[in-house]
């Protein structure tokens, strides 16, 4: 029998108001095994703590049942606290009175009563444990970033910068993300390419880091501190390191009909193409679907006038295995698609356009060189509408829940330029809300409005309505005049929720990091581990965590950044002690755990054993310590009951099962 | 008999959760103050493929009411493959439960993600009120015991 | 005698609208065709509701004006549609009134010569039961 230490929190009033907490701590005094019991202002506090550790100490103590806040919050804590004391830290056990009952319940008896039967769980747990001892791993000093926006840019540099090796793996054939596409960004007005390039040009020199475009990320096995990848690099059709980026052949490519995925569309490309010309590598790509050569077998001028000798149309995806100790996920965002949004008239009108349009528009290098026209027929506008929250803050199907967090400040910035640059052009604003928190944002905002005249209309447009003369006759609500209005506009800009990368779920799957229902990565905890997938190893940098604007991706790509460098300055890592064991005299050596072990960390050997005086030698399932991760699949499948998880074992749960149904 | 005097039925209810999804979720449940009956217990496994279907049995055997097992969606699980397991065992144990007289109504698998704290307690409510309307539960017995 | 408390009740069990999902961006009053012709706008209607102040919304001229259109239900990001309010009391005003609301005889004084003769109709047949 075990000698169990109950300690009751208050948490303040958090446990308190709703849970009897004197009585608690009476009531489990009677439970087997139980010696102390006592109560706490704050269990977590040097003098909670103090107060375990003095009666692990004076009362002998060989287990602990902390009754307080979640595991996941403060187990570790007291599991610390407890080795401290001398006392092995799995003999610790919460029970969760907090958030599975204090904060949901509002009936005093009820949840007391629960309360004293979480415990009781935790007390018929704690007096089947045993001390367990977690091994060691290593860490491959190696980082890998997914994602090569500013998000993936930043975290590599700065990974690169404390020493370590990083491998870029980005899907399109240059680096550089959504922060490319920009012209201008807010507050200061600085030109995006201006500050980005640098940056690009920089991680592309780093001796530390190894970039691969046009690449995706095809398979990931292993934990922690030793993954395993496989990164599938796509034929680009132009040898790497033969191109001299001369750019002849793009030129002379007659297939130029495919949209440009960086113009969004607005304009075309080659079929031989960088996606813009600070690209980096400045290593064009073959588009194998628009290319003459490869539809028809008939071409291969880019062949002829290469000097270089660079176009290699025999090449294939080449599969690149690595290891590495820590990934950084920055897959970044793109634009919700706007089918649903038909009022809008988005795909009836080339005049309506997204704001990422716009920003392509109003790029001296986009589609119409810098100068704001018209899409349709290249005349200048004089009357403009921004539409705000286009698929944001929509409780409906057809949109988004969450506010997309920069719409508000890109389009005062956009209003603001049009401005400054046409002022015969009328810009409107229709809004619902003007959400402008950040240094000096309100500020840009209000200069929009007062030094630039933009007109910011509170309510929504209802309907946009293409006129025969090809102008766009808007309908909007003015809530604040209490009246309708119609707007005759050359253009109308939609703000267009952002969402997360579409690739971010396979990647999420691969990685085994969970995602929300936006598929936005979720973080470690909320508030106090942002930057931290719940996957360990993982971390999150920009965009695929939620809505953010540049200055604020780049804060947490560094942030990302040391979480993974905290991890690859380690030279060993200690695993997790709650790994599946193999009782020998039970196994019958039948397969089917390691059949169902997503590890492969169970394997056979011919082992002697000495069962009740009869020696001799079976097959038997060994459980490799270092790669099981102690999910208990094979507890299951073991038709002979011979495997156990520690920590977790079937005793345990049964008398937990037990306890709570007694 | 007087049909006054009985008291209200308070079923007994299990629930696995699993630790990095559906334990997540509750706590998200807690920590957003969205409430769920007292009847509803939580014990703690590290996926919900740990969970034995003996550990099921056991718990109708003691006088549960009702069992829930949460885990990760599919295709979410933290450890890859591990409540695909859970959904065909389940999927097996219910129907048998159902065949020895313990209604498929007291049995459920849900997946509830670490960022469903609301999911988790309407899930919850919704399940107690189905056991609630169900009644008391027909115990299991364990034969071997009775000799 | 109906209270005000009972008659939101009333509102909204037959809408199944949730008036506190709304949260004022004037999309239905920017959708509505006929928005010059009310006297309370659509975006106001959700308001009425939540002062409990079901009285002024059955009195309104809006609640004729209403086309039935549902560009607002088809449009309100946030499922709260304004439509089925508007509908919601206009069910509540027939139920008190009774069954003949609108006598035949009506009808000429009410005419707008620019009203088409079939919206007159299916209104005729919808409002007197």
């Amino acid at each position: 029998m075990q000698r169990i230490g109950v300690f009751v929190c208050h948490c303040g009033s958090n446990i308190a108001a709703t849970v009897d907490v004197e009585k608690v701590v009476e009531l489990v005094r009677m439970e087997p095994g139980v010696v102390h019991a006592e109560d706490y202002q704050y269990m977590c506090s040097e003098a909670g703590q103090a107060k375990i550790q003095a009666a692990i100490r004076e009362k002998g103590l060989t287990g602990v049942v902390v009754c307080s806040c979640s595991p996941r919050m403060h187990e570790a804590t007291f599991r610390k606290a407890a080795d401290r004391a001398g006392l092995n830290p799995y003999m610790v056990e919460i029970a969760n009175i907090r958030e599975h009952c204090s904060w949901i319940h509002k009936d005093r008896e009820e949840a007391t009563k629960k309360a004293l039967i979480l415990a009781r769980a935790a007390i018929a747990k704690v007096n089947l444990n045993a001390p367990l001892k977690p091994g060691e791993s290593r860490v491959t000093k190696r980082a890998l970033v997914i994602g090569g926006g500013i998000a993936g840019i930043q975290t590599a540099l700065d990974i690169a910068d404390a020493g370590y090796e990083v491998d870029i793996v980005e899907k399109t054939p240059s680096i550089g993300g959504r922060m490319s596409q920009l012209d201008k960004t807010f507050p200061t007005l600085d030109c995006s390419a201006c500050i980005l390039t640098p940056k690009m040009v920089e991680a592309n020199a780093h001796e530390k880091i190894h970039i691969y475009t046009y690449s995706e990320v095809e398979k990931v096995s292993g934990f922690v501190g030793d993954f395993t990848v496989d990164i599938r690099k796509k034929a680009r059709s132009v040898d790497m390191d033969k191109c001299t980026g001369c750019g002849v052949c793009q030129e002379k490519c007659p297939s130029k009909k495919t949209p440009s995925e960086f113009n969004r569309g607005l304009n075309n490309r080659s079929a031989i193409y960088t996606p813009f010309a600070q690209a980096i590598p400045n290593v064009p790509v073959i588009d194998r679907e628009a290319c003459i050569k490869f539809q028809t077998g008939k071409c291969g001028l880019c062949a002829k006038v290469c000097q270089a000798g660079a176009i290699d149309y025999e090449q294939k995806d080449e599969i690149i295995t690595q290891k590495y100790g820590a990934i950084v996920v920055a897959t970044g965002f793109d634009v919700i698609k706007l089918d649903a949004y038909d009022e809008y008239a988005y795909s009836q009108s080339k005049d309506v356009i997204t704001s990422l349009e716009l920003e392509r528009i109003m790029n001296a290098a986009g589609p119409t060189k810098g100068h704001l026209e018209r899409l349709s027929d290249g005349r200048a506008p004089k009357e403009m509408v921004f539409i705000q929250c286009v698929g944001s803050r929509c409780a409906d199907q057809r949109g988004k829940s969450y506010c997309s967090k920069i719409c508000c400040m890109y389009t005062a910035k956009h209003a603001m330029l049009i401005r400054d640059k046409y002022p015969d052009v009328n810009v409107t604003v229709f809004y619902i809300d003007v959400r402008t928190p950040g240094k000096n944002f309100d500020e840009f905002y209000r200069r929009a409005v007062e030094e630039y005249g933009v007109n910011y209309i509170k309510g929504q447009v209802g309907k946009v309505m293409p006129q025969p003369d090809g102008r766009l006759l808007v309908q909007g609500a003015d809530l604040l005049d209490n009246k309708q209005i119609l707007i005759e506009a050359d253009m109308v800009v939609l703000a267009a929720a952002i969402e997360p990368d579409p690739s971010v779920r396979g990647i999420a799957t691969m990685l085994t990091a969970s995602i929300d229902t936006n598929n936005f990565l979720t973080e470690a905890h909320p508030k106090l581990r942002p930057v931290e997938s719940p996957t360990a190893g993982v971390f999150l940098s920009g965009v695929c965590q939620g809505p953010k604007d540049i200055p604020e991706t780049v804060a947490q790509a560094g942030a990302a950044a040391v979480k993974a460098i905290g991890l690859l300055a380690k030279d060993k890592l200690t695993t997790n002690p709650c790994t599946a064991h193999s009782d020998e005299l039970l196994c019958n050596g039948c397969s089917t755990c390691a059949n169902v072990c997503p590890y492969g960390a169970i394997t056979y050997e011919d082992r002697q054993v000495n069962d009740h005086g009869i020696r001799e030698v079976r097959r038997l399932a060994v459980v490799n310590n270092a790669l099981c991760q102690g999910c208990g699949a094979c507890t299951v499948a073991c038709p002979s009951g011979a495997m156990d998880l520690q920590g977790f074992s079937n005793r345990q749960i049964i008398a937990e099962v037990d306890a709570i149904c007694r | 008999m007087s049909i006054e005097a009985k008291e209200e039925f308070r079923p007994k209810i299990v629930a696995f959760c699993c630790n990095w999804c559906s334990y997540a979720g509750a706590d998200l449940a807690g920590s957003s103050r969205l409430g769920y009956p007292a009847d509803v217990k939580i014990i703690r496994v590290p996926c919900s493929c740990r969970v034995n279907p003996m550990f099921v049995l056991r718990a109708f055997e003691k006088g549960a009411d009702g069992v829930i097992l949460c885990g990760c969606h599919p295709g979410d699980c933290h450890y890859s493959t591990g409540n695909y397991y859970t959904r065909r065992r389940m999927a097996l144990l219910f129907s048998m439960l159902d065949y020895i007289g313990v209604e498929n109504g007291r049995t459920r698998v849900e997946w509830v993600s670490a960022a469903e704290g609301v999911k988790f307690s309407a899930t919850m409510n919704e399940f107690v009120e189905k056991i609630r309307s169900l009644g008391e539960n027909v115990r299991l017995e364990d034969l071997r015991c009775k000799n | 005698m109906n209270t005000p408390k009972k008659q939101v009740e009333q509102i909204r069990e037959i809408s199944g609208v949730d008036p506190y999902k709304c949260m004022k961006c004037g999309k239905c009053s920017a959708s509505c065709p006929s928005y010059n012709e009310m006297d309370i706008k659509p975006h106001q209607f959700v308001s009425y509701v939540l002062r409990e102040d079901i009285e002024a919304l059955m009195q309104s001229r809006s609640l004729w004006k209403c086309l039935s259109c549902f560009a607002c239900v088809e449009r309100c990001p946030r499922d709260v549609k304004p439509g089925k309010l508007i509908d919601a009391a206009r069910q509540m005003v027939l139920r008190q009134r009774g069954q003949e609301y609108l006598s035949p005889d009506e009808i000429p004084e009410l005419l707008d010569p620019e009203i088409p003769q079939q919206l007159l109709v299916s209104a005729f047949r919808r409002y007197r039961r």
